[in-house]
């Protein structure tokens, strides 16, 4: 106790803050008392490499933002281009978008209907289909049954649904990300876990341009978890990277796997990604998990007539929205995205387990 | 030098490349992500063919850069730092001199680097930077070891300058006194972390 007074009296000498009496007893007991002079020589050192490292640290973190960034713009990363080789470039960039517009000739609905819902989305193309589920009537009665055994343990009564989707915790103390257009339709909004337990949720803030939603989990019997063992990718994913979803295309969490078959999305969109991978209407808002635990993307859509191709948003949009409302918003200060994985020496089958218990029904009405 | 002129007009009007640089050099010491932008933009591509024409990787070019980056940020903090020619010119000697050394340390390349010629002469504070460095580490490593919430209760208090109040909000203590006594005995454990490490070094 006492050095920590002491360690405060330092401070307070150091940092200007003590009136002139103070002051000048101070620097008396320091001249008399060589262990007081040893301690503000030394602390005054120990502060400045405090300091040294805090902004060194700042100035690392600003440097790595802007690296990311021109990673993702491609300035970063690729050999300088000459004659031939630019062409070829040129060529293999814009084979994408022609491809994906030979595809827009026509759609078959492999959707039965009833379960489709019309979005107004930035694509402008008709085969572009998001994957929330509109739950149909007997649907409901049957998981009004089901569940029936959790709502009489946890309490809560179980909300009237319209709507199924998928979301995952970003933040442990109940912050999570799901798409715009999952919650655009709802106007309650209440988050499922495993054991059928629901929580009530708002939405704090929505971006359809990148088809994103923040959500907050306001109910007090949620209690937050310890940690998030996943982290987010900052980085752009590479084409061919294997990965895994979580989703709830039923009442009950589905698995699936895939790989990364183009870094844009639907008409060449640059903040999507093309994904080969079996997804269905309720998986929207679900993660893209790669093989080290990083989180890569956010199911956002299907395109309605070929076959497994699947769209998501690209993780870092999730890093530029919350910086983004940082800045301008204090309630958005508290969220500490993961930035560690520890899922990266697991086998697939435990880092599912592992996962499972942050990726969330988001249901509403 | 098209880009800057998009980019840097003060009172709407285009400021020459002389102002232009010392408006970035002050961005940069102020971790300004525009700033730090615009210095990437200029001078990446550079650095990166040096990099690759010279045995090396896209990652080592980023990783020299960034280490450049940062031996320009330590000395624009200096009020005695004065940058006699262009950013562009400083970069290039100072990955140049890094690089070299580098490949010299992985023994891919013979050559005296006391004999070799700087555009402008950047040894000295390359040699700075380095103690600097192990210093950054020292501490990066005492933080690493003192565990939460010490860590980031330190790192609120001392690196983003919060108060008292807002530590006690954020952790949860009941006042601002408590928070206060938190800090202190985490300081006292990070001082003692730090300073043995040093003894050994």
């Amino acid at each position: 106790m006492d050095d920590i007074l002491l360690l405060e009296e330092v401070e307070r000498y150091l940092r200007g803050e003590m009136s002139n009496e103070e002051r000048i007893l101070f620097e008396t007991n320091r001249k008399n008392n060589a262990e007081l002079d040893q301690l503000v020589v030394e602390h005054t050192y120990f502060l400045q490499g405090l300091e040294t490292f805090g902004s060194i640290k700042t100035f690392k973190n600003s440097l790595t933002e802007v690296e990311a960034q021109l990673i993702s713009e491609g300035i970063i990363g690729l050999s300088p281009l000459s004659g031939k080789a630019k062409i070829v470039y040129l060529w293999k960039k814009h084979k994408r978008n022609i491809a994906v517009a030979a595809s827009i000739a026509g759609f078959i609905s492999i959707l039965a209907s009833g379960l489709i819902v019309s979005f107004t989305s930035k694509m402008g193309n008709e085969n572009y289909r998001v994957l929330v589920d509109q739950i149909n009537k007997t649907n409901r009665e049957v998981n009004k049954l089901k569940s029936i055994d959790a709502i009489e343990k946890s309490g809560t009564t179980k909300p009237e649904v319209d709507f199924r989707a998928t979301g995952f915790l970003i933040d442990r103390k109940g912050y999570l990300i799901t798409n715009a257009h999952v919650i655009s339709r709802m106007k309650n909004i209440y988050i499922e876990n495993r054991k059928g337990e629901f929580f009530k949720a708002e939405a704090l803030y929505s971006d359809k341009e990148v088809d994103l939603a923040i959500l907050k989990i306001t109910d007090t019997a949620f209690k937050a978890v310890s940690s998030l063992p996943y982290s987010i990718k900052k980085e752009n994913a590479e084409l061919g990277e294997q990965f895994f979803t979580l989703g709830f295309p039923r009442n009950e969490i589905v698995y699936g796997e895939g790989y990364l078959s183009a870094e844009s999305g639907s008409d060449g969109d640059s903040s999507a990604y093309q994904l080969n991978v079996s997804a269905n209407p309720g998986n929207s808002g679900g993660p893209v998990i790669n093989g080290k635990g990083e989180i890569i993307g956010i199911i956002t859509a299907k395109d309605s007539k070929a076959d497994g191709v699947v769209y998501a948003a690209k993780s870092r949009n999730i890093i530029t929205l919350l910086d983004k409302l940082k800045k301008s918003d204090n309630q958005f200060q508290v969220i500490k995205i993961p930035n560690k994985t520890e899922l990266k020496k697991l086998d697939r089958v435990h880092q599912v387990k592992k996962m499972e218990e942050y990726v969330f029904m988001v249901v509403g009405n | 030098m098209g880009y800057y002129f998009r980019h840097l007009r003060i009172n709407n009007r285009i400021v020459d490349i002389l102002e232009q640089e010392q408006i970035l050099l002050k961005g940069l010491a102020g971790s300004d992500k525009n700033s730090i932008e615009l210095i990437y933009r200029d001078n990446y591509s550079s650095i990166q063919s040096f990099v690759l024409n010279n045995n090396g990787s896209v990652d080592d070019a980023r990783d020299i850069f960034q280490e450049a980056m940062i031996v320009l940020f330590e000395n624009v903090g200096k009020d005695t730092f004065k940058l006699n020619c262009q950013i562009k010119t400083y970069l290039y000697s100072v990955c140049r001199r890094l690089w070299l050394k580098r490949l010299q340390q992985l023994g891919k390349y013979n050559f005296n680097l006391e004999n070799l010629v700087d555009i402008v002469p950047v040894d000295a504070e390359i040699e700075d930077h380095e103690k600097r460095n192990d210093d950054f580490n020292l501490m990066e490593n005492a933080m690493s070891k003192i565990g939460e919430p010490c860590k980031s209760l330190l790192d609120a208090y001392y690196l983003q300058k919060k108060n008292m109040q807002e530590l006690a909000l954020e952790f949860g203590y009941t006042n601002a006194d408590n928070a206060k006594t938190q800090k202190y005995k985490c300081l006292l454990r990070l001082k003692k972390i730090f300073f043995a490490q040093y003894k050994y070094t």
